[in-house]
């Protein structure tokens, strides 16, 4: 039995948070949250924590456009995603909801526009 | 082949560049940095000294006062703010009320009008937040504040108008003697030649001396650290509040400036490194520790920035004009009261050169004047929108703190001599000096130096050479 | 040009005070926006975290800003961007100026002052040394970043934790640079506790407390920043020194409520918050005039400007519609470890909600607002931080209820009841 402590990053309350740990890594108690989107964060950051990537795109008239992952994308694919971000670029013209790039890094969410642009003169 | 080179682009080569041309002489002016007035005229006093402190019979005390007579003339021709807002000497002793006496006597003989000493009764009712050791003051009416940069900038932009030429970046690292006059050499090997030459190489002035086998005197760099103060503090003072001098200079300042800021300092520290304008900790305390004792509610918590300056103080004691070999003029050690001096120097060189066997005729379509950077700023709503008819982008704000707009930058780029990074554009308009020290501005001013000089947004400079603003574009 | 309603700003305050005001039956009303779209600062902030209060789901910047200008599309709200407020009269007369109008005026019968907040600067934060290129704001360098799409640095400092500092130590990183530290002077983070976690530790970013930039150095652009540990009084510790190689030093150490304008009218201000003093409708000591978002005071959440926002778009429409103040307002004191109280007196009769901020970390307060010596409410805390702004919700009955005049608004100890 281990016990991890965690600073929820749910929302911008930051409870601190405990979580009991067996020793094959599975979550056996969740102590601190104060909802229950904070005990399912603590399961999955104690398993296998994901994160929202939010960031820019080069769009064809030169300049950029900011982006973000639908959902959450598994921490670990983070800079597989900036990377497949980089590789890309966007329409001109984006409005917020757009898909900019499907299934983005083979993490299976779409990276979509957070802004509605036109090209600039 | 021009008539004269001149080798430094501070307020004493752009006034001298200006009177030259005024002579009907072709000019060209050499700057080894990437813009003007980035010398001592960059970071100094402001001040325009009435003329006391200078020994009698002196070629300081002769040009400051009569610089400090032509001063208002110059920038009022030049467009340049200036404010006569009179300076007081302050003494916190019967020793320094003795000091006063020297300095008003001393004043007197160099012929300044209207000094007097006042008690601290007298005082108090002109400038209510002196400090409480004040015992007496000296004041003069005749001190004044103006913008140092601004009048260089606008002096080098007047003489370009009437056909001087500027050459940025050009640092000389040679001279020679040629049948008719002399032949300089920049570090990039570019060379021009002139008939004349005139040294106003400031802190450098004793190196090219040296080059042209014109002189052995030194010139070494005194360090002075300033505060300056959010301009709600502009009032704490109106007039330039200064202490009793001494053998490292005038001292520990108060003052207001022509832009409604409050300025303290300068510190007075003797270096070696001719470019070091680092500030540090301990110059900045005693900056502020002197300037309490001076003046009283000095609202620390308003203090927008510090920057540092070098002094250029020469071996001699005094300014060092002269002409030691032929059409080779010196132009240096001009320490304080060169600012309040510059205009009197350029008087002060023709002159010799007249002496000289130098005969001029002057320009007859030579135009004095120039339009002021802040003439949109200060124009009637009226005037404003006749402006703003012909050019919308006077009506873009662009810097919020100090309100300039895009075209009062655009113009900044354009007119002689033309911004070439965000500093320059800073002392061409004010944009990014103020309390937000160019937050939310500076990468618009960047959108436009980049629009206007044609170069790529990631070449854009905070100060030319590898200042620049950002390493590259994302992705 | 006259107007009932003039909102200066069109950031998420600016917005939702028009929008509030609109529903609330105003009609002739304008919005005046500085920057070429609506948004304010907003638009350059494109992570997420903003509106789980308000939308009940995690938006980024550009999302939050979206859905107050689909409303103000919607509600057809005039607005003019690119249109600067040059000042503010005492009789509510607005001169502002733009490419098409020139130098005009506005004649209002009610203003909304929404104008945000800077950061602080460099210079106010005197740091010894050169003045090289390479030092920002973090919000100017975020400007960069997200909107121009530079990248002004590649080995990073940041002095400061406030909020936009963590956030950009993550988009720096995630652009390639290497932010180094982040110091920060005080023993503890000012910015949130989530951004600690996800913006510094998931990239392994030490957060040096109590720790703070002695001297720049470099010449033409930034080279690197000594460093040192203070002590309690805050001073550096010389035997600390230390250099670290950097080409960027971000500043994220506060924001300043924007309020030129505010005081250009004569408007009454708060030295604590920098904002002017308001009532619970946020209505300012010059009748008419009311402020709302981070120009009245520096909000944690977007969420609560908006809240905030609607407040004064109320307010502005009760006004125009006759509703003044009556009888002898309640004054609100903020005391004990509370640094300010939004607002500073009551005027109505109606529920307040008063927003607070502390002056310290605080762990198991209670929160207690007293009428003299009556205890009117009170609340039991296991943390509280500066960077968190906190609210005590008072209900008509209990404002109703208050004889002396004035209510304060503490913190104590319930071990001793102090």
């Amino acid at each position: 039995m281990k016990e991890r402590i965690l600073t929820c990053i749910v929302c911008p309350r930051g409870c601190e948070i405990a979580v009991d740990l067996s020793e094959d890594g599975s979550v056996t108690g969740v102590r601190g949250n104060a909802c229950p989107r904070g005990s399912a964060y603590a399961e999955r950051e104690c398993t296998h924590p994901e994160r929202t990537v939010t960031t820019t795109v080069r769009c064809a008239d030169g300049g950029v456009a900011s982006v973000r992952t639908r959902t959450p994308v598994p921490r670990d694919a983070v800079f597989a995603v900036m990377a497949a971000v980089a590789d890309v670029t966007a329409p001109a013209t984006l409005s917020v909801g757009d898909i900019v790039i499907a299934d983005v890094a083979g993490t299976g969410v779409d990276l979509i526009a957070t802004e509605n642009r036109r090209p600039t003169k | 082949m021009k008539d004269a080179l001149i080798i430094g682009a501070g307020v004493v080569g752009g006034l001298i560049a200006r009177e030259l041309t005024r002579q009907g002489l072709s000019v060209t002016i050499l700057e080894k940095m990437p813009d003007v007035a980035m010398g001592a005229t960059r970071a100094n006093s402001a001040i325009v000294h009435a003329g006391f402190d200078a020994k009698e019979g002196s070629l300081k005390a002769r040009l400051n006062v009569r610089g400090s007579e032509m001063m208002e003339k110059t920038a009022e021709e030049l467009g340049v703010r200036y404010r006569r807002c009179g300076s007081l000497v302050v003494a916190f002793s019967e020793e320094e009320e003795e000091t006063l006496r020297t300095l008003l006597s001393r004043g007197e003989r160099n012929g300044v009008k209207g000094l007097k000493i006042l008690s601290r009764a007298e005082l108090l009712a002109m400038e209510p937040n002196i400090g409480d050791g004040v015992t007496a003051a000296l004041y003069a009416p005749s001190g004044a504040i103006v913008c140092p940069y601004e009048l260089c900038i606008a002096a080098v932009g007047c003489a370009m108008d009437n056909g001087a030429e500027l050459h940025r970046n050009f640092e000389v690292t040679a001279i020679e003697k040629t049948t008719d006059g002399y032949r300089l050499t920049s570090s990039s090997g570019e060379s021009v030649t002139g008939r004349l030459v005139i040294n106003c190489a400031g802190a450098y002035s004793d190196e090219v001396a040296k080059m042209a086998g014109a002189g052995t005197f030194t010139v070494h760099p005194r360090k002075g650290e300033y505060l300056l103060l959010d301009r709600e503090c502009g009032d704490t003072v109106g007039r330039t509040i200064f202490r009793c001098p001494s053998k490292m200079g005038k001292g520990i300042l108060v003052t207001p400036t022509v832009d409604g800021n409050l300025l303290l300092g300068p510190t007075a520290e003797d270096i070696g490194d001719k470019e070091d304008t680092a500030t540090n900790a301990a110059g900045l305390v005693a900056v502020r520790r002197l300037a309490t004792e001076q003046v009283r509610g000095i609202d620390f918590r308003k203090i927008i920035t510090s920057f540092s300056g070098l002094r250029s103080v020469g071996s001699t004691g005094d300014f060092i004009i002269d002409m030691p070999i032929p059409d080779f003029v010196n132009v240096a050690a001009i320490e304080s009261p060169g600012l309040t001096s510059a205009p009197a120097i350029a008087e002060y060189v023709t002159e010799l050169l007249e002496k000289a066997g130098w005969h001029f005729t002057p320009k007859e379509d030579f135009n004095p004047r120039r339009t002021p950077s802040h003439a949109f700023r200060d124009a009637t709503i009226e005037e404003k929108n006749r402006m703003i008819a012909t050019r919308p982008d006077y009506a873009h704000i662009v810097c919020r703190c100090e309100t300039v707009s895009e075209g009062e930058i655009v113009d900044a780029i354009r007119r002689n001599p033309g911004a070439v990074d965000i500093d320059g554009v800073k002392r061409r308009t004010r944009a990014t000096m103020g309390r937000c020290q160019g937050g939310f501005c500076t990468p618009y001013i960047a959108e436009i130096l980049s629009r206007e000089l044609g170069i790529p947004y990631e070449e854009v400079t905070k100060s030319g050479g590898a200042s620049r603003l950002n390493v590259g574009r994302t992705k | 040009m006259k107007k009932d309603l003039v909102i200066i700003g069109g950031g998420p305050a600016g917005m939702a005070a028009a929008v509030a005001a609109y529903r609330a039956g105003v009609r002739d009303l304008l919005i005046l926006e500085r920057e070429e779209k609506l948004g304010g600062i907003l638009t350059q902030c494109i992570h997420n975290g903003f509106g789980l209060h308000r939308f009940g789901e995690e938006l980024t910047g550009p999302e939050y800003a979206w859905r107050y200008e689909k409303e103000v599309a919607e509600l057809n709200i005039p607005y003019l961007t690119e249109t600067t407020v040059i000042s503010l009269a005492p009789d509510k007369t607005v001169t502002a100026m733009n490419r098409t109008l020139g130098v005009f005026t506005i004649e209002a019968g009610t203003v909304i002052l929404a104008m945000g907040c800077r950061e602080r600067p460099k210079g106010a934060l005197n740091i010894p040394g050169t003045r090289p290129a390479g030092i920002y704001t973090a919000g100017t360098a975020q400007k960069f970043v997200n909107r121009k799409g530079y990248l002004p640095g590649r080995e990073v400092v940041i002095l400061g934790s406030g909020d936009i500092g963590l956030i950009m130590a993550r988009r720096m990183t995630l652009e390639g640079a290497k932010v180094k530290a982040v110091c920060e002077l005080l023993p503890y983070s000012g910015g949130l506790a989530r951004n600690i976690e996800q913006c510094l530790n998931d990239f392994g970013i030490p957060l040096r407390l109590s720790t703070t930039v002695v001297e720049i150095h470099g010449k033409d652009r930034l080279e690197g920043v000594t460093v040192a540990a203070v002590d309690e009084e805050r001073r550096p510790i010389e035997s600390t020194r230390e250099y670290i190689p950097c080409d960027t030093l971000l500043l994220s150490c506060g924001l300043i409520p924007e309020n030129e304008l505010t005081r250009g009218a004569g408007i009454a201000m708060d030295a604590v918050t920098g904002g002017a003093v308001t009532d619970e409708e946020r209505e300012t000591d010059l009748p008419g005039v009311f402020a709302a978002g981070n120009v009245l005071h520096v909000h944690d959440l977007v969420d609560y400007v908006s809240e905030e926002a609607e407040i004064a778009g109320r307010a502005a429409a009760r006004y125009l519609a006759g509703h003044r103040p009556e009888g002898k307002p309640i004054t609100v004191r903020a005391e004990g470890g509370v640094r300010y109280t939004v607002p500073r007196r009551i005027t109505g009769h109606g529920a307040v909600k008063i927003f607070f901020r502390v002056g310290d970390v605080y762990r198991d307060r209670e929160i207690a607002v007293f009428d003299g010596d009556r205890l009117l409410y009170s609340r039991k805390t296991k943390k509280l931080a500066p960077g968190e702004m906190e609210t005590v919700a008072l209900s008509a009955e209990k404002i109703a209820s208050v004889e002396s005049g004035e209510i304060r608004v503490t913190l104590r100890d319930p071990k001793n009841n102090k």
